[in-house]
């Protein structure tokens, strides 16, 4: 392997879509799992991937409220699908994991020992605004006064390769949110995929030293003007295709004004509190845990799982919930994402990805409801 | 408890709100009583013709339970005010009141009180805004008291 | 990322091994545990802060610090009262000396009683809500010139449901003016019959140069904070113990929200003035 670019000055470097296989073997031999997008069970998934052949090449995708379907493209490119229902919180923050498992010692006391040793990851394919949600739950798992191991040990070392988005989906309204479509920043590399006449190729720019090292393991050809223009012209005509908006008002100020509005009622209505959107959700990170023995009772482990506000359970307190009523959860969701997530965490916890519109089996879009409720609120007021 | 009447009675947060001219008015109807622990100041079904300030001490309502004895239903301190069955007819106490450990209080002749209030409604009405915040705080507090808020949740309670 | 997200090490990581070093049974259905740690340390908890206890293999529930160590006793020794009432905790309440459980903390914020010095304290127990207001008596005594009248007023279901009377006993000979009120007398009970907030009414303190500290069920709170704020103590001078489903202590699990606050990390001692608008809220 020889370096073919001179990437010391930060400029963008041309490669083209053979070179995919390279950053393969480059990021394995540096010691990462690549994991990144791949067709599974009728979806774009996230998984671990052996080689850049496991790309969803040619694969687009057509999302609705309440729908979510491949297609096929007239092309060969490989990130030109809107965000799936997973996430990269599948990776960092697991559906199922294990806290911590301790032994009982002849004496009666316990050995605890921590997460299991986790792998070094390069996440490959992540898109603006699911780049602002490993930003949210770096927040709020790790920027607070308490870290949390199992997140930090998945996320310490990671290397980002961001492809920016020139696909957006129907559902999609992360340029009303601020959070995309182009990347900013917390990338080791970004990306922008460029399909035509010149070919199938990618602009790429490194944001770290480190991605400035795997760049310039990469054949690469430093990029024009022309292709600087093409990839910046793509990501802002994205821009202007989005599917939805989020209203431009004062989100938190007008849930916690509006916590007994009938419209939550309109919502529940519809809504089956079924928590699809908190498990597509990228920044839902919601858990609960469990603790599990073996037959001797010698040996215990905490286990944790993905929770939902909208399960029944979430909110138990002495003999019961809090929040019973669909209502209430419904509120509770929409609330903390828009609203109370500032006070927690100084941000918002929405990036507008829309996977809570598309995978919502009632098609309920978060964003029609803020404006139902900002609608209710300017009539009662 | 040499101080006067009146100045005794305006230190109690019943007196508050009171104008001074209807507070002499009732005082001139009240007298000082005190009781020895364990003395029955008034007994269940009996003839409620007085009522009481407490100015110092405990008391406790109670009721007769057959088999039971006579039940503590709730107890009265320092500043509450006792006994407003001499408000309305039958003009018979529903509970029975004994003391716990000695107890100073400021008496008033009820039949005179319901005469003041008859013939005054200005004075009537000053009287019954004072009490009924009483009646609805011993309200709320037996209603708190239905909730059994102490008790171990229900068999299904985790964790 | 270049530097390690885990490289801070706070106690609410993993459960430390902590050894039961003395048990009290204060009720039919609660104890008091003294703990000692084996291996380590937990950072100091302050008064109001609750620890996760687990019992290995069954789970884990959170307590609160129901005592500071005496003078004389080990710093870190951790004192937690705990009622029986679900698998963890009636597995907590069987743990006899030398059980290890877990421990982690400390989680949460604190009753801050220093900052009550030069003022009245006047705090107010409902039932097992007596244990977290245990160490601010203690705290209070121990500093007795630097804090005006002390009131305690404790409300427990019967006689026999009442924690620490020993402990009630003493305070009471100390100069602390201690009411005790149950609602359910028994046979013998000689002292008040009724709700413990209308004990409030008839509590000798200064309204404007007190603070009150409040624990117990929640709408035991929220009678009491109003009896106080009746009385004319700024709901800003009033705090209260809030309570909602903690599974992490260490804000990483999202359950124990109440509207804008993460109770685990902004509670769970929270201002009256700022709970009072969310506790109006049904099922926030």
């Amino acid at each position: 392997m020889t370096a073919t670019t001179d990437v010391s000055a930060n400029q963008p470097v041309l490669i083209d879509v053979s070179a995919l296989a390279l950053l393969f073997e480059t990021l394995r031999e540096q010691g990462y799992t690549v994991v990144g997008p791949t067709v599974r069970d009728g979806a774009v998934v996230t998984a671990v991937l052996d080689s850049a052949d496991q790309l969803p090449y040619g694969v687009g995708v057509e999302t609705e409220a309440g729908r979510y379907r491949l297609r096929d493209r007239a092309d060969r490119a490989a990130f030109a699908h809107s965000a799936g229902p997973q996430s990269w919180k599948n990776v960092l923050l697991p559906a199922r994991t294990r806290r911590w498992s301790a032994d009982r010692s002849p004496d009666g006391t316990m050995v605890v020992s921590g997460p299991d040793e986790p792998r070094r990851y390069a996440l490959l394919g992540v898109r603006a605004c699911d780049l602002a949600a490993i930003g949210v739950l770096d927040r709020v798992l790790a920027g607070g006064r308490h870290t949390d191991p199992v997140y930090a040990g998945r996320r310490d070392g990671n290397l980002i390769i961001a492809v920016e988005c020139t696909e957006p989906g129907a559902t999609c309204f992360c340029a009303s949110m601020g959070t995309g479509p182009q990347c900013g920043a917390g990338f080791d590399l970004a990306m922008t995929e460029l399909v035509d006449d010149d070919g199938h190729r990618f602009l790429v720019r490194a944001g770290t030293p480190a991605g400035a090292g795997i760049l310039a393991a990469l054949p690469g050809r430093p990029a024009g003007p022309a292709s600087v223009g093409q990839a910046r012209d793509a990501v802002a005509a994205a821009a202007a295709r989005m599917g939805r908006t989020m209203p431009a008002v004062n989100l938190p100020g007008l849930l916690a004004a509006n916590r007994q509005s009938p419209h939550w009622d309109d919502v529940a209505s519809r809504c089956l509190t079924c928590g699809n959107c908190t498990m597509v959700c990228p920044t839902c990170f919601c858990t609960s845990t469990e603790d599990v023995t073996d037959l001797t009772g010698d040996h215990a482990e905490r286990w944790q799982r993905w929770a939902s506000c909208f399960d029944l359970d979430f909110s138990y307190l002495h003999g019961g919930s809090v929040r019973t009523s669909g209502q209430a959860r419904y509120r509770q969701w929409i609330s903390h994402k828009l609203g109370t997530w500032h006070d927690q965490f100084g941000m918002s916890g929405c990036v507008g990805c829309g996977r809570c519109i598309a995978w919502c089996p009632a098609g309920i879009d978060l964003t029609q409801e803020v404006d139902a409720l900002a609608a209710a609120a300017a009539v009662t007021s | 408890m040499t101080a006067p009447l009146l100045t005794r009675v305006a230190r109690l947060p019943f007196a508050s709100g009171f104008e001074p001219a209807q507070l002499r008015r009732l005082c001139a109807t009240g007298r000082s009583a005190a009781y020895r622990p364990g003395e029955r100041i008034f007994t269940e079904g009996g003839a409620a013709d007085r009522f009481w300030l407490i100015e110092n001490g405990r008391v406790a309502l109670d009721l007769r339970v057959p088999g039971r004895g006579d039940q503590v239903i709730e107890t009265l301190a320092t500043g509450a005010v006792l006994g407003w069955s001499w408000l309305h007819p039958p003009y018979r106490w529903q509970f029975g009141c004994e003391t716990r450990g000695p107890v100073d209080t400021v008496m008033f002749d009820a039949a005179a009180v319901r005469e003041l209030c008859d013939a005054d409604p200005a004075f009537g009405y000053a009287m019954l805004r004072r009490f009924v915040p009483v009646i609805t705080g011993r309200l709320h507090a037996t209603r708190l008291r239905l909730l059994d808020l102490y008790a171990a949740p229900a068999a299904k309670a985790r964790p | 990322m270049s530097t390690s997200l885990a490289s801070r090490v706070t106690g609410a990581e993993l459960p430390l091994p902590y050894r039961v070093i003395a048990r009290h049974a204060d009720t039919d259905d609660t104890v008091t545990l003294e703990l000692a740690y084996e291996t380590a340390p937990l950072p100091a908890f302050a008064p109001g802060q609750f620890a996760m206890l687990t019992a290995y293999g069954i789970g884990e529930v959170p307590i609160s610090l129901s005592g500071l160590p005496a003078p004389h006793e080990t710093a870190r020794r951790l004192t937690h009262t705990l009622r029986a009432v679900g698998a963890v905790t009636r597995a907590l309440h069987a743990a006899g000396p030398g059980t290890v459980i877990g421990v982690r903390g400390p989680f949460g914020t604190t009753w801050d009683v220093p900052s009550a010095a030069g003022h009245d304290v006047v705090v107010v127990a409902g039932g097992i809500g007596l244990a977290p207001v245990r160490p601010i008596v203690q705290a209070v005594l121990a500093e007795r010139d630097r804090y005006g009248e002390v009131v305690l007023l404790v409300g427990a279901r019967t006689p026999a449901d009442l924690l620490y009377r020993d402990d009630l006993d003493r305070w009471a000979a100390a100069g602390v003016q201690v009411g005790v009120t149950v609602d359910r007398p028994a046979e013998g009970w000689n002292g008040h019959v009724g709700v413990v907030p209308a004990l409030v009414a008839s509590a000798r303190f200064r309204p404007g140069r007190s603070v009150g500290f409040v624990c117990g069920p929640e709408v035991m709170m929220r009678f009491t904070a109003r009896a106080l704020t009746d009385r004319g103590v700024p709901a800003s001078r009033v705090r209260v113990s809030l309570e909602r489903n903690m599974r992490c202590g260490a804000g990483w699990c999202g359950h124990c929200q109440l509207g804008p606050l993460l109770l685990c990390r902004d509670g769970p001692v929270v201002d009256y003035a700022r709970a009072e608008p969310l506790l109006d809220v049904r099922e926030l």
